[in-house]
């Protein structure tokens, strides 16, 4: 379990690491934390022919929040680091969350916020918590730059929009609205394990206790995350009932998710745990709303 | 007289060395010019093999040679043989088919090793595995365990008639007596899960030649020192004495690192020599779970016969053991299976057949449980069934057909893994099974709490059953023990430690004897140069045997002691004590001498000695039991399951266990800990996969899962009795896995009896949640 030979370059700016990306082409891969590139390669399941490691790129590591309410973060602020910053958990307690459920601490030390965007594992967090934020995702070359919402980000497992050349600089969430309750719901074998299904939800109710907005985003029950939307269409402009919930589940279950038979639970199991999950996700984000 | 050090929980004198990263493991181990070894290993799970092309991985830079069978010549062979069959079963049938170190002519399953690299680095050697061609015919895969003995099944050592590898039947009483006057008889199909013995180390093995002084120095992670010593010796063809093999700091073993005559023990050190290079392989977590060895895998058809009153007449087992590609353990784990399943109640009528079958899947050998835990989950499951069709209580059920204390000591009439009959040598069976009862509260909660329970909808369950452990089996161990010139005592053994905690234990028995602090006592284990003779961790059995061998050396060396200075004090041997470092008179504490100085003058460099005179403070001793002896408990388990996403929560876990003397009680429930973390891994999260092509599914982490600490329950309530086994003078039954044989058989119980009036009727030992959840719909009719 060594990873085949390769070339390693640690480019200290952004503008060496972007000079760089352009020079290898394909032959080129982004090293970011490492926590999920490393082992693939010890596996000899990747084997990239050089990787750029921004681990030195001191100007990609940062958390800001936005005029608008909202927050903009380095791709390579660690997940510890969003973990336990204090704005975060003030403008996006469910991302918090959300974090704390990524594998074990030391791991989370590690893995940063964009690299686990940037590769797009179908089983991970932090995709589906950018597309149910509706995260904005800035990706620079060395061309110039542009933005692709997390919505059109995703393209396959293990697959993004992202060229050779590009990378992912910045992740920007928009502000929650007022009124804003969410959840997260996941059931995986171990604690910090693969989940085997996985849901984040938030949920917006005007001042009637009406919903503006219903999000449900799915993971690892698909090739990529999953913004589900049957809940939005049946809850939007109506007091969220715990009978529209349970259909609005059972629907999501059968209709808008792609699990798969694996060792660990069949096809059947799993979509049953989406149903339940999404249930649960809903519930516990109205709630959230009306505190 | 200084106090007892036996039954005190010291803190373990090796603790401090490891907790602050000064261990010395053997991927710490490095020579200047040492080379890497990478094993190619087949892809294919059954195959006959045309050609292995390496001329291209040759070629890679930094590559120093590569190896198959044929470049092996003549050094080429199969095993030997590990452990025999045992001779004293008649009518048994055994075809010995050991271990091959790389396949020659023929690949029997996939992992297995078929050419090795020697290169600058591993990272090269890994490189190079990639230009190593296979050219075989591919033969088809023979997997599932009761299809290999049909008569179009693919043969996997094609010598012989037929996959089977052997068949055993042993009988007490009659079983169609017992089934004629039954009022029920019921019969199962159960099915025991495929798990591996991962440690948290994996094997290595370092061979480094001395060409001026012909000596082969081996550091390796083996369970067995002096075995694999020996293997190695008569390989190469040297002397016992030009070897020596020692084992480093070890990260864990439970069962397959006692095996030799593998790629390792045979190949490396053929290669160290051959090269005149330092040799060094270090095992990675895929081949570990590729190529070492694993356990579990049985298919019963069991059925037990009782009258209407609970009481039973007999018990019948016929099961298939898969024992993988090879069979170089012997019959060990299945004759565990045999004597475990009658081993707490009274079971006038048992008969036992075994049908060992070759399939192409790994090498099977003991794994932490080692066949017990099956018996165990074989008999307890026959209860819980016979239970419900009787309309009894479980616990009930046990309590009329246990075995009252008076029985004790208890011939069994069945052969055991030692070759003798199985004795359950002490102990208070009906003690253990009502601690646990009232610690669980069991009539409470199923009088009171699980109906209210019930009427919330909520679904927990509980589980209470008996378990026994077959431990500290022969045939021997010896140690010895020297006081040396500064007053600080050595214990020398060749056993091996992977975390038992022996360098604490050992020294408090001799502690005992010799009146010094435990921690002026250093312990050796498993060096080959320091000591000849033993033969390993296995089976529960250090520190029975290796510690009474160590006691009795340490009552000579008292002796001795005691000897010299009734001399030199001019005092009677009577009115000595041995206390505090010294030898004194016990009613004049200043008139002392200590023991360095005795230790000095017991080795004389000049003038005359008496006849007979050994020098030294120092002794040997060897210890071999009669037979094993029987360790035995009771669990009890409240589980609570979230019925809509089968996940299961360990609400109470309660374990009553007697080991017998408990040298280190803190040691003893740290013992119990893990075992019991293996258990629950057993029942709910290991589950080693093979596909239709006899690829394994399960051959990392990602896949194969296991408890992590963060998984388990907060809190093993953990309960003792202490009744001394009568075979060995301190009293001691080994404890190493009490915990890995109990929890499946509670775990299924107690599942089954959170879904009221549903009929889940397991029958297997792994009930994953995806698993629970399609037997749940299965008894709701869904």
């Amino acid at each position: 379990m060594k990873p085949a030979p390769f070339d390693y370059y640690a480019p200290t700016s952004l503008s060496e690491a972007l000079d760089k990306l352009t020079e290898l082409g394909y032959s080129g891969k982004v090293l970011a934390g490492g926590q999920s590139l490393i082992p693939a390669m010890n596996f000899r399941m990747a084997r990239p022919t050089a990787l750029v490691d921004l681990g030195k790129v001191k100007e990609l590591s940062y958390i800001k929040p936005t005029a608008d309410g909202g927050m903009a973060i380095g791709t390579m602020t660690r997940d510890s680091v969003v973990e336990e910053d204090l704005l975060v958990s003030e403008r996006f307690p469910i991302l918090v969350k959300t974090i704390k459920h990524i594998a074990h601490k030391q791991i989370r030390n590690r893995g940063t916020f964009g690299g686990a965007i940037a590769h797009a594992d179908p089983a991970a967090q932090l995709p589906a918590a950018a597309l149910l934020l509706d995260a904005n995702l800035k990706v620079l070359s060395k061309a110039g730059e542009r933005w692709v919402k997390a919505v059109d980000f995703f393209i396959g497992p293990f697959m993004t929009v992202l060229e050779p050349e590009e990378l992912l600089a910045e992740v920007v969430l928009p502000p929650l609205a007022p009124r804003t309750g969410a959840s997260y719901q996941q059931v995986s074998r171990q604690k910090g394990g693969y989940a085997q299904a996985a849901v984040i939800s938030t949920v917006t109710l005007d001042g009637a206790d009406r919903v503006k907005e219903a999000r449900v985003a799915l993971f690892s029950v698909g090739e990529y995350p999953l913004l589900a939307s049957k809940p939005n269409q049946v809850l939007a402009g109506q007091v969220p009932t715990a009978e529209a919930i349970e259909e609005i589940a059972a629907y999501v279950a059968k209709n808008e998710c792609d699990p798969g038979t694996d060792i660990h639970g069949t096809e059947e199991y799993r979509r049953n745990l989406v149903h339940v999950l999404v249930r649960r996700a809903l519930t516990e984000a109205v709630q959230q709303a009306k505190k | 007289m200084t106090e007892s050090t036996i039954s005190k929980s010291f803190k373990r004198n090796e603790d401090p060395r490891l907790l602050t990263g000064n261990g010395n493991y053997i991927d710490d181990i490095d020579f200047p010019g040492m080379l890497h070894v990478a094993i190619k290993r087949s892809d294919y799970a059954h195959a006959r093999i045309k050609k292995i092309d390496t001329e291209e991985a040759k070629k890679i830079p930094g590559v120093v040679a590569v190896y198959t069978a044929e470049d092996l010549g003549d050094y080429w062979r199969p095993g030997p043989l590990q452990v025999p069959p045992p001779t004293a079963i008649k009518g048994s049938v055994f075809h010995a088919r050991p271990l091959e170190c790389i396949a020659k002519h023929k690949i029997r399953f996939s992992g297995e090793p078929v050419a090795v690299v020697v290169a600058e680095s591993r990272y090269i050697a890994e490189d190079a595995l990639d230009f190593i061609y296979l050219d075989v015919e591919p033969l088809q895969y023979v997997g599932e365990l009761e299809k290999t003995l049909d008569p179009d099944a693919p043969l996997i050592h094609e010598d012989l008639e037929s996959n089977l590898a052997a068949d055993v039947v042993q009988e007490v009483g009659s079983w169609e007596k017992a089934a004629a006057e039954a009022d029920v008889v019921i019969k199962k199909r159960i099915v025991t899960n495929h798990v591996a013995g991962a440690a948290l180390e994996n094997r290595g093995l370092i061979a480094v030649w001395d060409d001026n002084f012909k000596i082969l120095n081996v550091w390796a992670t083996t369970q067995g020192p002096i075995p694999m010593r020996n293997s190695i010796a008569r390989y190469l063809g040297l002397m016992e004495n030009q070897i020596r093999l020692m084992n480093p700091d070890i990260g864990g073993g439970f069962g397959p690192k006692i095996m030799s005559s593998q790629i390792d023990d045979v190949v490396v050190p053929w290669i160290a020599m051959k090269l005149k290079k330092p040799i060094k392989w270090v095992e990675d977590r895929r081949e570990n779970f590729l190529g070492t060895t694993s356990e579990r895998d049985q298919v019963h058809y069991a059925e037990i016969a009782l009258k209407n009153d609970g009481t039973i007449l007999g018990v019948k087992d016929v099961f298939y053991h898969n024992t993988g590609a090879y069979n170089p353990y012997g019959m060990t784990i299945p004759l565990n299976t045999q004597t475990h399943v009658i081993s707490i109640y009274n079971i006038p009528n048992y008969y036992t057949q075994i049908k060992m079958v070759f399939t192409n899947q790994m090498v099977v050998t003991p794994v932490r449980g080692a066949g017990r835990s099956h018996g165990i989950f074989v008999m307890e499951r026959l209860l819980d069934f016979a239970a419900k069709e009787l309309g009894m209580d479980p616990v009930e059920l046990r309590r009329k057909n246990i075995l009252p204390p008076e029985k004790l000591p208890f011939r069994t009439g069945v052969i055991g893994q030692d070759f003798v009959e199985n004795v359950l040598d002490s102990g208070n069976y009906p003690l253990a099974l009502e601690k646990t009862v009232d610690a669980i509260e069991y009539e409470k909660f199923k009088k009171e709490i699980q109906p209210k329970l019930r009427a919330e909808g909520k679904n927990k369950g509980i589980g209470v059953i008996m378990f026994t452990e077959g431990t500290a089996v022969g045939p021997y161990e010896g140690a010895k023990v020297m006081v040396g010139v500064t007053g600080k005592v050595n214990i020398v053994c060749a056993y091996s430690n992977q975390g038992q905690g022996h360098y604490t234990t050992l020294a408090q028995i001799a502690a005992n004897q010799l009146g010094v602090d435990i921690k002026d006592i250093s312990v050796v284990i498993g060096d080959t140069g320091q000591w000849q003779w033993g033969v390993g961790a296995f089976a529960s059995r250090g520190i029975t045997l290796v510690g009474t061998a160590v006691h009795q050396a340490s009552v000579k060396v008292r002796e001795k002691a005691l000897e010299l200075a009734s001399k030199l004090l001019n005092t009677p041997k009577d009115e000595l004590e041995v206390a505090d470092g010294v030898v004194r008179v016990a009613d004049v504490p200043e008139h002392f001498i200590s023991l360095g100085e005795l230790a000095m003058r017991a080795n004389p460099t000049r003038g005359t000695v008496e006849e007979g005179m050994e020098p030294g403070l120092e002794a040997a001793s060897y210890y071999g039991p009669p037979h094993g002896a029987t360790g035995y408990g009771c669990l009890g388990l409240i589980l609570d399951i979230d019925p809509e996403t089968a996940k299961v929560k360990i609400e109470r876990l309660v374990i009553t266990d007697d080991c017998g003397t408990n040298i280190n009680p803190m040691i003893v429930d740290g013992q119990i800990h893990g075992g019991l973390q293996m258990g629950i891994g057993e029942a709910f999260y290991e589950n080693l996969v093979y596909d239709d092509y006899g690829q394994l599914v399960t051959a990392s982490f990602m896949d194969y899962l296991f408890p992590q600490a963060t998984d388990m329950p907060e809190k093993f309530e953990i309960k003792h009795l202490v009744t001394p086994s009568p075979l060995n003078p301190l009293g001691i039954k080994g404890i190493g896995e009490a915990g890995a044989i109990c929890v499946p058989a509670c775990f299924m119980q107690a599942l089954e009896d959170a879904f009221e009036g549903m009929d889940l009727d397991i029958t297997q030992s792994f009930m994953g949640p995806s698993k629970l959840f399609h037997y749940v719909q299965k008894a709701k009719g869904a």
